[in-house]
């Protein structure tokens, strides 16, 4: 047994303080998130986590966890290699309750470039044929398709924390990922959402969102690809 | 309490309530309201774990596979308790929803022609599992999740915590949910309804499943007078992560990965010499175990038996190329680097084939028979029956896609010829309020003397696990049942949190509180069925029986006490006969 020492920062709709909790754990080979759940179910059932799939695909348990945007589940205590974490609710985003933060607000923004197919809807829905790709198409936008939604890159950008309005990392990488796809033809219809104040161009590169990000999305890159596009006249 | 007036409800927002949603609203030609309820945010639910891939007969001419085939092998995976009438349907849908799902995006993996991939799985004759890499789960959900932002008539509520479906004269008239972010109690009050809540995995402790696939709602629509079918058909999942659980999906094998014991063999030869490792799940799942009872398993440091999955024969390209979360997922959760080593796995609790007792087309059947009007129920959730006593895996996403599609065009017909809605009455919003202060009054009030909702789970889950797992016997299932029913008398559960805003500790005793009406069906059921078919496997009966038990269970409650009644299953091509791989 190991001991640890785990101080998470509270917000109950109010108030706002910093508890420690002591936990004894087997292995090392176990995540924060791990952590957590153990402290809600032995010691405070007042603790309020977001958690769902624990392998780090569903994007619920974001947080920051000693200074970094984390996911909880993918942050085993051997790679913090230390016996004292310090958790608290992501950055840029309005509390709900303790670790639990709106990410309403995310999605609403993601939700404003279209992030579907844009083409003739009845096609879509009334045909049975297959639009196809080739593998090298796929490449193009593959990566960015993997965004979980999970936040981070929302709590890492430095944009966001003074400007609320910037579409941001998350909207923007959907943006790319649905117009760099071989079978969307929305571009035009994205760029006019985009090519705007508080589209890419408050973006001034810090690529914190791509280096926090938990599955390998390059959010930054994306947000370069969408302004050379935008320069060059071209679809990405 | 507010009220919400919708002329479609969705509860659950996986893979089958996300196509429901975009089936209704486009089949409705946007001229109906819909919502969809989920107690996570919406686009996290459980099915975007899913890894291995999607069933469909794609290209029927190239590859000399057919419906006739697809049907067959899942007939004969079920172990003949599949009803042939709905596989039917199984398989003529598929192709369609997979080329849907293209159509709106999803990224499947291609050949170099520009055709999509499809990959060998378990019980399967012919390659016809349809995958994007192996997040295929997280690629359909984000993708469906993404084509629903499309409609302005599809209101997503996420975590909205249903707790009551309300049906009155064996009509469906809404439901009740706690908004957990609002700390507001709502009625959501509505002409039709689907359920697509997912299966319950987390009855058991070992399980490859999310925190959130518990199943409280089956207990809710028991509660609700509806029934349920086949619910002791368990499946565990051969290959799960030792110590965490999590999967290890049959992509690994569908790619050539073998299972090795101690003795660095390859066990499979003597259970399944034709199919080896891509024989079925509940085959693979004993032979494990087997291996392990007779000592030829590894011993993991936690106490548990397992064996190895070899990879490493197939080289880094095909492993980054075709299946990159495995390698991610045993490196990072089980310190692996597959490589040059094998997985350590062992058999988990990965899916329900039972569920709310529907018709072949998703309609929700009372125990008699009849159909509650307005009422659908779709996905791991629903029982069409085309799993039988064993799913083959990929075909419930394709399941989930197919009844999701299938259910939202009916409630989109249903409420466009159904008279408006008018506003409810009385004794409606009576019963809505009844919920609302058995739950915000009684549940939130403190019972010093009640048990934590996380020691009842707990003590659930060892009750599961010891008394109903792969390997079940009558004398031991009964002693389970005994333990099972003194849990169930607790009515109440100590609540620390007394806050209405996010009251976590709120919605684990409410999940506990149906998981145990579930648990017991489960347990019933598995102890009345005196034989053993696909994956339920009876020590002391361990020959198939046809004669007496080619039928359904079907649980309902009665005056608080739960009944069993069986029904036929629909043959129309394949009789039963042995099952051989
Ligand atoms: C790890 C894993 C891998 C898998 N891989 C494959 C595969 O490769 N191929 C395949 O065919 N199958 C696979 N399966 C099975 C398949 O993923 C599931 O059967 C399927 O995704 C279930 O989808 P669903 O839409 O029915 O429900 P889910 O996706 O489980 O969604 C359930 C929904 O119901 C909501 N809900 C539940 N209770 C409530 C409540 N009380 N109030 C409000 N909302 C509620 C949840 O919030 C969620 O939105 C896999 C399963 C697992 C566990």
């Amino acid at each position: 047994m190991k001991s640890l020492v785990v101080k998470v920062k509270r917000f109950d709709g109010s108030r706002t303080w910093w508890q420690e909790y002591k936990v004894e754990v087997p292995s090392e080979k176990i995540s924060v998130l791990d952590v957590l759940v153990k402290i809600k179910e032995e010691q405070d059932p007042t603790l309020a986590v977001r958690y769902s799939c624990r392998m780090a695909i569903c994007g619920s348990c974001g947080m920051v966890i000693n200074g970094v945007p984390r996911l909880a589940c993918q942050t085993l205590l051997s790679e913090l290699g230390d016996s004292r974490i310090v958790v608290e609710p992501l950055w840029n985003h309005k509390v709900v309750k303790d670790l639990v933060v709106d990410l309403e607000p995310d999605f609403e923004k993601v939700r404003a470039v279209k992030p579907y197919i844009i083409r003739d809807v009845k096609e879509i829905y009334e045909s049975d044929k297959e639009f196809g790709q080739k593998p090298e198409e796929l490449e193009r936008y593959y990566n960015f398709a993997y965004c979980i939604q999970c936040g981070l890159c929302m709590a890492a950008c430095p944009i966001l924390g003074s400007n609320d309005k910037f579409l941001g990392p998350m909207a923007l990488n959907a943006a790319y990922r649905w117009s760099a796809d071989s079978r969307d033809k929305g571009w035009e219809e994205r760029k006019k959402l985009i090519d705007t104040e508080d589209g890419v161009w408050p973006c001034h590169l810090a690529y914190t969102c791509s280096a926090v990000c938990p599955r390998g999305v390059d959010p930054g890159y994306a947000i370069q690809l969408l302004k050379a596009a935008i320069l060059r006249r071209r679809k990405p | 309490m507010e009220v919400l007036k919708y002329d479609l409800i969705i509860v659950g927002s996986g893979i089958a309530g996300l196509r429901a949603a975009t089936a209704a609203a486009w089949a409705s030609g946007g001229r109906i309201s819909i919502a969809i309820l989920s107690k996570i945010q919406a686009m996290r639910s459980h099915s975007l774990s899913a890894e291995g891939g999607m069933s469909a007969v794609l290209y029927p001419d190239k590859t000399g596979d057919s419906l006739e085939l697809h049907a067959y092998d899942t007939v004969k995976g079920s172990d003949f308790l599949a009803d042939q009438d709905a596989v039917q349907i199984l398989v003529e849908y598929a192709p369609k929803e997979v080329r849907y799902l293209e159509r709106i995006g999803v990224p499947w993996s291609r050949e170099p022609d520009g055709r999509i991939s499809q990959r060998p799985f378990g019980g399967m004759s012919i390659p016809r599992t349809t995958f994007a890499a192996d997040k295929t789960g997280f690629f359909i959900m984000s993708t469906l999740f993404s084509e629903t932002r499309r409609f302005d008539n599809i209101h997503v509520y996420h975590e909205h915590f249903v707790t009551k479906f309300i049906i009155e004269d064996g009509e469906f008239k809404g439901v009740t949910a706690y908004d957990l972010k609002r700390g507001e109690f709502k009625f959501f009050y509505g002409k039709a309804g689907i359920i697509a809540t997912g299966g319950a995995g987390r009855l058991y402790r070992f399980t490859t499943t999310a925190h959130s696939t518990t199943g409280e709602t089956l207990g809710y629509a028991l509660r609700a007078g509806l029934a349920i079918k086949d619910m002791e058909f368990v499946q565990w999942h051969p290959t799960a992560l030792v110590p965490s659980g999590i999967l290890v999906s049959e992509a690994a094998r569908g790619e050539g990965g073998y299972l090795i014991n101690k003795e660095g063999e390859r066990f499979m030869k003597r259970y399944a010499p034709q199919r080896m490792e891509l024989a079925p799940r509940d085959i693979v799942s004993r032979a494990i175990l087997t291996e392990c009872m007779e000592g030829r398993g590894f011993q993991h440091e936690s106490g548990m038996c397992y064996v190895g999955l070899d990879l490493r024969h197939l080289g880094e390209e095909r492993i980054n190329r075709r299946i990159p979360f495995i390698r991610e997922l045993a490196h990072k959760y089980a310190g692996i680097d597959v490589l040059s080593e094998p997985i350590p796995v062992r058999p988990a609790v990965h899916y329900t084939m039972g569920g709310i007792h529907t018709d072949t087309w998703g309609r929700v059947l009372t125990a008699d028979g009849k159909w509650v009007r307005g009422l659908w129920a779709a996905g791991e959730a629903a029982s069409v029956n085309i799993h039988g006593a064993n799913r083959l895996g990929s075909n419930s996403l394709s399941e989930c896609s197919v009844w999701g599609r299938l259910t939202g065009e009916q409630a989109a017909k249903y409420v466009l010829e159904t008279s408006r809605l008018p506003s409810p009455d009385g004794k409606l919003l009576d019963v809505a309020k009844g919920e609302e202060s058995r739950v915000f009054d009684r549940l939130l009030h403190k019972e010093q003397n009640a048990p934590s909702p996380y020691e009842v789970k707990k003590q659930l889950n060892d009750i599961m696990e010891e008394h109903f797992g792969p390997f079940r016997h009558g004398s031991s299932m009964a002693e389970g049942l005994a333990k099972l029913k003194k849990l169930r008398e607790f009515s109440s559960f100590r609540v620390v949190d007394s806050s209405r805003v996010y009251n976590q500790n709120l919605k684990d005793a409410l999940e506990v509180d149906g998981m145990l009406d579930l648990a017991m069906v489960v347990g019933i059921g598995a102890y009345a069925r005196s034989e053993s078919r696909g994956a339920h496997y009876r020590l002391d009966y361990p020959k198939r029986d046809d004669v007496n038990w080619l039928k359904h269970t079907v649980a309902y409650m009665y005056g608080g006490e739960l009944k069993l009644v069986y029904t036929p299953v629909t043959i129309t091509k394949w009789q039963p006969e042995e099952r051989r791989y």
